[in-house]
Formats: structure tokens, sequence, C-alpha cells
């Protein structure tokens, strides 16, 4: 049912602006894409909790402001924000943007072997318009998902890495995504396209990060296609400013024989959304999704999976963990669809959730949709508190309180990183994660 | 401190666990360089004894005091009850998942020495100090690289209590039943480990349901606890003539308080 005053009215009023002046106007297919993706996202206009994919996920905070365009220069300060979240002693090849915006002198993308091309949306637009017209529009999720559409009529910009057949990289990829600090709110829409072909095998990491404590959203959307053979390792790391709102839908699709590992590490933002959709269309995948979230005073953080087995003899794993305090909500959401040709697949789901506080909340849904009759599927989920035994076993050892709590804290939460398989990449993230642990910075004084 | 304060001074302690007096007027004093037994059938008290002075929480002290080392010991948190150098082994030493039994006690032992204002110990210090204790109580060097408790063996649980206590050198150390469910060998070891930590400084205080224990680490002093009172105190051989009749003498079988 249409709102009277429909939430997404603002920014379709915004696009009717811009539209002259967003990248690739020359290319029809994009104004095509760009015209049919506004009017999706001003059909579906921001989804209610009545919506099932948004039961949990109350979006009012979000429609309260109208957030507009960024400036046309963003601000030279952001140099030294991005220091703390480059990978330490890992060289990378890095591309930063800082508001949308792609900023050279932040980034280095250094040498690459033949086969291989890290670059940007805007520069690809120009340079290789025709490889992206099959990957930008081609998947449903414009039609089905209103953030989606929203980031498909404005993207302006965003970080691609293609792989030709057979090209392994050796280093990783990093792609660094801030928000610095403006006045009004804005919105950006980073658009992240990684294509590796067949045979091919690389490590991306995707940074979304915030400085200040400004209000501002961040509406990402990454689309991943790992051709047969290939194997990607993709990790994310959502660390907005704490006023932020990101809203995340990363769309992957799979080729037999295929291997998938992501890792995201969720920690920022007042809303976050991050929302992982991956088809497995050929047969022997491996599909791996993990994933920890920290989160604490009234922050709220959803991780949406869903798992499509479309073909037989695949193994998909699920590993979520979270970690909530004060009044953090979360919400976690897994389907895993099997459909009826897909035999033989085997595909579990873990969720286990630490509350630290009374006022802190979990919603927890797996959902499994099995339409074949030989296969092993499996989902657990579980939500407790902090074991005062083994509290007690530490203080009475001579370990403080607040220490004691955190080591009970970092061994539930650690495992989760046992499933990042780049050992430089687990470091970081432990690193980032060790950050949120608040007596950490105390040094355990009494 | 001054030589004639004792290490531990309990008296008239009443202590309710949800809602029932459990300690009704306990009074123990206990010096430096002392062995007590503490002895008792199921349900006497012994372990709610062990817990109040650890500092473990739901136990409502009602009436009387413990000081230690001349201070007020119930007013201590936990951690710093240990870092004073107060010891409890756990009867039921507790598994943590995650944790390394290496992590765990070098930050254990750090706090001590920081409280003590020693420099703290490096990895490769800890490790060398470590290896020593292991070998004393016959523990596989590998059993501190795992998870604290987690896959351990009741014998090894055990051994690892003393390897702790060996490790942080406490001046009070109070055994809860360290010696139950340990076969004859591992009880030798753990008795080892115990008189290697006697010392004139230090007290032990070894809370047990048999005398067994006993024929290897010589008490000073024996008390044996009924009703939450300590009905008798005696030296050695009160523990050969309870091993003897029984806890019936006490009005308190060991049949009749099994829960």
């Amino acid at each position: 049912m249409r709102r009277e005053h429909p939430f997404s009215a603002p920014y379709v009023a915004q696009f009717t602006r811009a539209r002259a002046t967003l990248p690739g106007r020359g290319l029809p297919w994009l104004s095509g894409l760009r015209d049919r993706a506004i009017e999706r996202f001003s059909s579906l206009d921001f989804p209610t909790p009545k919506v099932e994919e948004w039961k949990f996920t109350n979006l009012a905070p979000l429609t309260k402001t109208v957030f507009g365009p960024g400036p046309a220069k963003a601000g030279e300060d952001a140099g030294d924000a991005v220091q703390g979240f480059l990978m330490e002693e890992t060289p990378c090849h890095l591309l930063v943007f800082v508001d949308g915006r792609y900023r050279p002198r932040l980034s280095a993308v250094g040498d690459l072997p033949a086969g291989a091309e890290v670059t940007t949306l805007a520069a690809a637009l120009k340079a290789r318009p025709d490889m992206l017209e099959s990957h930008l529009g081609g998947g449903t999720a414009i039609d089905e998902k209103p953030f989606v559409a929203l980031n498909t009529a404005f993207m302006a910009d965003g970080a691609v890495l293609t792989l030709e057949p057979g090209v392994a990289l050796d280093r990783p990829v990093h792609f660094l995504y801030m928000a610095s600090a403006h006045e009004a709110p804005v919105v950006t829409h980073p658009r992240t396209l990684v294509l590796a072909g067949r045979g091919s095998a690389a490590t991306v990491l995707e940074s979304y990060i915030g400085a200040g404590s400004r209000t501002y959203w961040t509406n990402a959307v990454t689309d991943v296609v790992v051709d047969e053979g290939a194997a990607l390792k993709h990790y994310r790391l959502q660390a907005e400013g704490a006023k932020a709102f990101h809203i995340a839908a990363t769309e992957v699709r799979l080729a037999r024989d295929s291997r998938y590992e992501s890792f995201v590490l969720a920690v920022g933002g007042r809303l976050a959304r991050n929302e992982i959709a991956a088809s497995l269309n050929g047969i022997n995948i491996d599909c791996r999704l993990s994933g920890a979230y920290l989160a604490r005073d009234r922050q709220h953080i959803d991780n949406t999976t869903l798992i499509d087995h479309a073909q037989p003899e695949c193994h998909s794993r699920q590993v979520y963990k979270g970690v909530l305090d004060g009044k953090a909500h979360a919400v976690f959401q897994g389907k895993i669809v099997v459909r009826p040709q897909a035999q033989k697949t085997d595909a579990h789901q873990l969720n286990k959730n630490l509350l630290l506080s009374e006022t802190a909340r979990v919603d927890t849904k797996p959902e499994l949709e099995i339409h074949a009759d030989d296969v092993k599927c499996s989902h657990g989920a579980s939500v407790g508190e902090l074991d005062t035994e083994a509290l007690f076993y530490l203080r009475a050892r001579g370990i403080d309180a607040g220490h004691a709590r955190n080591m009970l804290i970092e061994a539930f939460v650690g495992e989760t990183f046992e499933h990042i398989s780049s050992p430089p990449m687990r470091a970081h993230l432990e690193r980032m994660a060790s950050s949120w642990l608040p007596s950490r910075h105390q040094g355990g004084a009494p | 401190m001054a030589k004639k304060t004792p290490l531990l001074e309990v008296k008239d302690l009443h202590v309710k666990v949800e809602g029932k007096n459990i300690l009704r007027g306990i009074d123990l004093t206990v010096k430096a360089g002392e062995v007590h037994a503490v002895m008792g059938p199921n349900g006497s008290g012994k372990s709610t004894l062990a817990h109040v002075l650890a500092g473990r929480e739901g136990y409502e002290v009602t009436k009387g005091g413990v000081r230690f080392a001349g201070s007020d010991l119930l007013a201590m948190a936990p951690e710093e009850r240990a870092r004073e150098g107060l010891f409890l082994a756990f009867q039921y030493p507790v598994e943590i998942p995650g944790v390394s039994g290496m992590n765990f006690l070098k930050s254990a032992l750090n706090e001590m020495r920081k409280h003590r204002r020693l420099p703290e110990l490096d990895a490769m210090d800890f490790l060398t100090l470590a290896r020593e204790k292991m070998r004393l109580l016959e523990i596989d060097e590998k059993l501190i690289q795992r998870a604290v408790n987690v896959g351990f063996s009741g014998g090894e649980k055990k051994r690892n209590e003393v390897f702790q206590m060996a490790m942080l050198e406490p001046r009070l150390a109070v055994l809860d039943e360290t010696d139950s469910g340990l076969d004859i060998d591992a009880l030798k070891i753990v008795a080892n480990g115990v008189n290697s930590m006697r010392s004139p400084d230090r007290a032990i205080i070894l809370i047990t349901h048999y005398q067994r224990l006993l024929d290897y680490v010589v008490p000073d002093k024996v008390h044996v606890l009924a009703h939450g009172r300590i009905a008798k105190s005696g030296g050695r051989k009160l523990a050969l003539e309870l091993e003897k009749k029984g806890y019936g003498a006490f009005g308190q079988s060991a049949a009749s308080v099994a829960a």
C-alpha cells in the first residue's frame, strides 16, 4: 500500500535534479536502468516492519531525516582518520573513497599482474561500459530490494576489481569507504563490483568507516561474480560513526567449483543492516559466510543472509556471533533455500549471541526452505549471558572484574575469527574488534 | 606484618545461603607456617566456608567477620583477596572455552606481581617458570596451551589447581576437596605439590571429607565441622579417630546429610 506522502519522495525529487549530472549519462542502457531503479524505489518505498524481510529492523529513525547529496568537494582532512583502518604490515592494492568520491592521493593501487584490474566505477564507465552493463543491472535485486534500487539510481562511484581467467593476486585488495564530518546529513551510494574470472583467486576487504559524530547514511551495494573454479575471500568491516545509518546489500553469484569465503565484522553505526545473498548456480560450490557483531548503547545491527542452493552437491556454512551491551539490538535472519534439483546439498547455519545487559535484545530467525529430499541441512541459534562461574574463577585468581569480562567476551567472539583463512586479514579484523572492548584501553588498572 | 598477627582470623562467622543458615558461628585462627585440616561430612558447611573466604557471590554473612593479615577480608572483592595472597583451589575447577591456560595464568600472575610491585613477566620468563612447576606436578606442558580446564580429566583439573597455586605463591591456600576423585598416584603427586609449598610464611587449609590426604600432607591441626560449627579441634590423631568412628559422633552421619 502506498503512503500518501512516501518517504521516497524527496529522493525521487533529488534524482530528477541530479539525473543529468550522474556519470555515464551518454549510455542509454544506464540512463534506462537508473530510471527503472528510481521508479522501483518510489513504488517500494522505505519498508515498514510489516514487510517480512524488515520485521525486526524498524527504519523509522532513518526516515526522520532527509539525506542530501554530498558537497561538490570533500574535505581534505580525511587522511589521518583513514590511517587507523589500514592493514598493518601487509601491502595492499588500496582504493580510498571519501564521501563517495575516489581520492587518488589517499589510494595506492600498486602493481598488478597482467589480467588484473583495480579501478573505479566512474573510470570503468568511461573505459569499459559494455563490461559493466551485464553486471550492474543483470539481477532481480532492484525489483525486490528498495535500497539496491536507490543505489542503482544514484550510483556515481565505487571500486571495481576484475580478474581475467587464471589470475591470482598475492596481495589483498582493500576498498575503503570513509565518511567525513559534515554539518548537513549526507547519503552516499557506493557501488562495488568484483568479477573473478574462471580459476582466478583474490582476497578483498571492504571497509566502511566514519569520522566524527555526525548523522549520515551509507547505502552500499556490492556485486560479486565468482566464475568456475575461482576462489574469492571477501571480508568486510563496518565501523561507521556512532550516529550513522548503514544499509548494505551484497549480491553474490557463484559458478560451479568455485569457493567463496565471507566474513563481516560489524561494530559501528546507529542502525546498520548488512545483507548478503549468495546464489549457488553450479555444482560443487563451497560457500562460507561468517561474522561477528559487537554493539552497545542504542546500536541496532542487522545481519541478513540468503543462501540459494540452486544446483546439487554444494556446501554452505554460516557462523555468526554477536555480543550486545547496553540497549543494543541485534538481528540475525538467515535463510537457506534448497531448490528441487539441488540434491546432496550440505548446508549449516549457526548464530550465537552473548548479552551483557538485561536491556540488550536479539532477534534470531533461521529459515530453511528445502525442496529436495537428499540433503543435509541444520541450523542452531542461542542467546546467553556471561558465565558467572567462569567470571568468579578468573577473579579468584586476581584478575579484575572488567578484564575477566573482556577475556570471556573475547573467548566467545574469538572463535568466529578462526573462519578467516587469510592470516593477515584475521589479525587485522581481530585488531579492529579488540578496540571495541573498553577496558582494553585502561591497561587493566585496578 | 607483625609476627603475632594471625594470617587468618575467623570469628563467630554466620552465613546464609538462599535463606538457609549454613555456617552458625565458626571460629578459626590460622598462623603463618601452619597446615590446618577442616574435615566434615557432606553438608556440614566445608565448601561454604571456602567460598565465603574466596568471595563468591550469593553468600550472606549475617554475623561475625574474617580478618586476613589484619585486614577485613569480607570487605574485599575476590580479585583483591587473591592479590593479597589468598588462593582457593576449587573443588570443581571451571572450564573456560576460548581462554588459553597460558593467557589466563600469565594475566593472573602479572596481576599478583603488579600488586607486589614486582616487574611483570614476559612470555619467555613466564614459560620458564611454568615449565619448572609443571614438572613438579607432572603436568603435560601442552595442557596450558589449551583452553582452561576444557577437556581435562578430573585428575588433570585438580593438578592444574595445585599448579596454579605453585605459580601464584599465595600466603594462604585453601584447598577445597582437592583430594576427592583422585587415584592414589595422582593423590601422591598433589600431596607432593602441596608439601613443596609448605613454608614458615605460608598457611594451608585442607578441606576434606577423608583423612587419606592427611597421610601424605600431615596437618598441624585438625578441625571437625558439623552443623555449621567447629565441633572439635585437635591434632593429627583426631583425623585418624574420625577414620575409625566416622562423623556419627558429631550427630551428623555422612549418609543422613547427603543431598
